[in-house]
């Protein structure tokens, strides 16, 4: 999924970058934390999050990265019935306006007559759903 | 090394943006510095390897070699030869990437050259401002230009004069009644307005919904005005602010207000969707409204699954054929309602298992007797009133019952309390809100060629009629002389 975002990359990226700021500004977090106290811009650290429908998601950050805007992370325990699970999301400067073009994709094994409701719940409920959030936090 | 990065979203498709720029040689109709250029040997501009030479307006010329194109990524890299401004070791990457909320592009162009010293500066900013910014300004402009239609698309191979109105033909309701209703006449077609486009319609599809336009049983319009729902033709041209179509453009709709009855038709442009090109607009102007409604009902309204139970009343109708054949292909044990043999035939070739004749609207206890005494999970509801009572015997817990039309009568009011006895869902849509935002529409269109492309959806086109004898299609229609779609030739 891809989304502009009326807002500098670095405005967006400073929210995007708190691997425990998922309740800030996603719709569908009610809470997070990082498990053993680490920071949440340290790569390896876990957070634990519970979706406002009660489901509890566990997500490892993989990398981060300040100069490309870009994070990666995988899942560790959810309810969806996912493997090696693997999202990166990513923002571009658009040089023309000052906005920002995000992008964010996964990769994940699910049983196949599972994939297109999962790319479906994935996509919009979860991906577009953050877009969205987003574009209203920096609307102007 | 000096690098230059500079991007931009354009509103339009990456479909539209892409076709311009993986042409080599496309500069010359879009960037407002290059005066002329040509590739040179005669070799397609899209040959990697390929070099254009070209001159700008400032005098300048430059000769670049097309170094690598991927549809995939829609990625272009190129470099320089030669130019008479000086720039070393210049190579260029444009990238596009789809904005997949909204039909917009983001475009990524950077490059990395070296320059005279004293001049890196200045010539950064030629190349960001002038080129870069310059073109993204240059191909916006170019896509809302409206240019006049290609040959393909003026059959009367002349040319319009711009804001002039265009001589047509339809078919108009004169007044609310039986087809002698029904009279064609000319019907010239104004020039586009903001945010409109002009169509040459070359078939327009006939579905149940204009007898009830043209009867007066839906107040869809006030005679005298034109019915008709779908078609499908040719882009002549485009209003301001339309970036999704091109004159030339192939294309299709299937949308509220009626008006479709027409030889060519200036409507909203945000309602048409550009056709595949394996789709031809016969097959469109067939399979828009019915294709569209039975993709909406079975991944949207409901999401059908494997092994579930669906219960598709008029099984052998235009949605209902199209309801049963998808919902076989998802792995659904499909029941169906029909008024006779015949027809019970056709719903079996289409995927439906058992074909239940049932011309007294009673199908609940056979429903039951097929599924165990569980009932379906799903019911498909063209029928309304007459089926009421049935429908909700038919459902298994927690079913979902679909009412889409009401051939039989509309619905009466129905209490909460009747739909507690199973906690049945009642779910009464129309097409057109799950079609309203452009992004769902061409989602569900899509994934309706998509049906079409793969064999789920067949389409057989038996019945033709000149756009003339629009009364007689109709006559057919209700006299049910028919099996499968009806289009007319304007």
């Amino acid at each position: 999924m891809s989304s502009v975002i009326e807002a500098p990359a670095d405005a967006v990226w400073a929210q995007i970058r708190d691997f425990n700021g998922l309740p800030k500004w996603t719709p569908f977090v009610a809470e997070s934390r990082i498990e053993g106290g680490m920071a949440p811009d340290t790569v390896g650290c876990v957070r634990n999050f519970r979706l406002r429908d009660g489901g509890v998601i566990r997500e490892q950050l993989l990398t981060l990265s300040d100069y490309d805007f870009q994070c990666t992370y995988s899942i560790l325990e959810s309810p969806m019935g996912v493997d090696n699970y693997v999202a990166t999301l990513k923002l571009t400067p658009v040089t023309d306006g000052g906005r920002t073009f995000a992008e964010w994709s996964a990769e994940f094994d699910c049983a196949p007559e599972r994939e297109g409701e999962l790319a479906q719940q994935i996509g919009q409920g979860v991906f577009q759903a953050g877009f969205d959030s987003l574009k209203a936090m920096f609307r102007r | 090394m000096i690098r230059v990065t500079r991007s931009a979203v354009i509103d339009a498709p990456i479909e539209r943006v892409w076709a311009l720029l993986r042409d080599f040689n496309s500069h010359t109709a879009w960037h407002p510095v290059v005066a002329e250029s040509q590739i040179e040997g005669g070799e397609p501009s899209d040959q990697i390897g390929c070099v254009r030479r070209f001159t700008l307006r400032d005098g300048n010329r430059i000769r670049e070699q097309l170094l690598s194109l991927s549809d995939r990524d829609h990625v272009s890299t190129y470099c320089i030869l030669d130019a008479s401004v000086p720039l070393r070791r210049y190579v260029a990457t444009l990238q596009l990437k789809r904005v997949t909320d909204g039909e917009r592009t983001f475009w990524h162009w950077q490059s990395t050259f070296d320059a005279p010293p004293g001049r890196e500066r200045e010539l950064a900013e030629m190349v960001g401002t002038e080129v870069y910014e310059g073109g993204f300004e240059g191909l916006r402009a170019y896509l809302r230009r409206a240019r006049p239609a290609p040959a393909r698309g003026a059959a009367s191979g002349r040319t319009l004069a711009a804001g002039s109105p265009m001589p047509a033909q339809g078919v108009v309701v004169s007044a609310f009644g039986g087809p002698e209703v029904l009279r064609h006449q000319a019907l010239p077609a104004p020039s586009p307005g903001p945010g409109e486009v002009r169509i040459r319609q070359t078939a327009v599809g006939v579905n149940y919904i204009d007898v009830y336009v043209r009867s007066g049983a839906y107040r869809m319009i006030e005679p005298p005005a034109v019915p008709g729902m779908e078609a499908a033709g040719v882009v002549v041209d485009v209003g301001e602010r339309v970036a999704h179509l091109l004159p030339g453009d192939r294309v299709a709709y299937a949308c509220a207000p009626p008006g479709a009855y027409v030889s060519v038709r200036t409507m909203p442009a945000d309602q048409v969707v550009v056709l595949p090109d394996d789709v031809d607009e016969e097959t469109a102007a067939a399979l828009m409204l019915k294709g569209m409604t039975a993709a909406y009902l079975l991944h949207r309204t409901h999401r059908v699954r494997a092994g579930e139970t669906v219960l598709v009343h008029a099984a052998a109708g235009g949605v209902g054929l199209f309801l049963c054949q998808w919902a076989h292909a998802l792995g659904a044990q499909v029941i169906g309602t029909v008024s006779s043999d015949e027809k019970a035939r056709l719903a079996r070739a289409s995927g439906c298992e058992l074909p239940l004749v049932a011309q007294d609207y009673r199908f609940a206890a056979a429903v039951r007797a097929a599924t165990n005494g569980r009932g379906a999970d799903v019911i498909y509801d063209g029928l309304g009133r007459a089926a009421m009572a049935e429908n909700l015997d038919a459902l298994a817990l927690c079913g979902h019952w679909v009412s889409y039309g009401q051939a039989s009568g509309p619905l009466p009011s129905i209490e909460p309390e009747a739909l507690s006895a199973r906690s049945t869902t009642l779910t009464r849509p129309v097409l057109f809100h799950y079609t309203a935002e452009r992004a769902a529409l061409n989602e569900i269109a899509r994934q309706t060629f998509e049906a079409l492309r793969t064999r789920i959806l067949r389409v057989e086109l038996r019945h033709r009629y000149p756009l003339a004898a629009a009364a007689e299609a109709h006559r057919d229609l209700e006299g049910r002389r028919t099996t499968g779609p009806l289009v007319l030739l304007p």
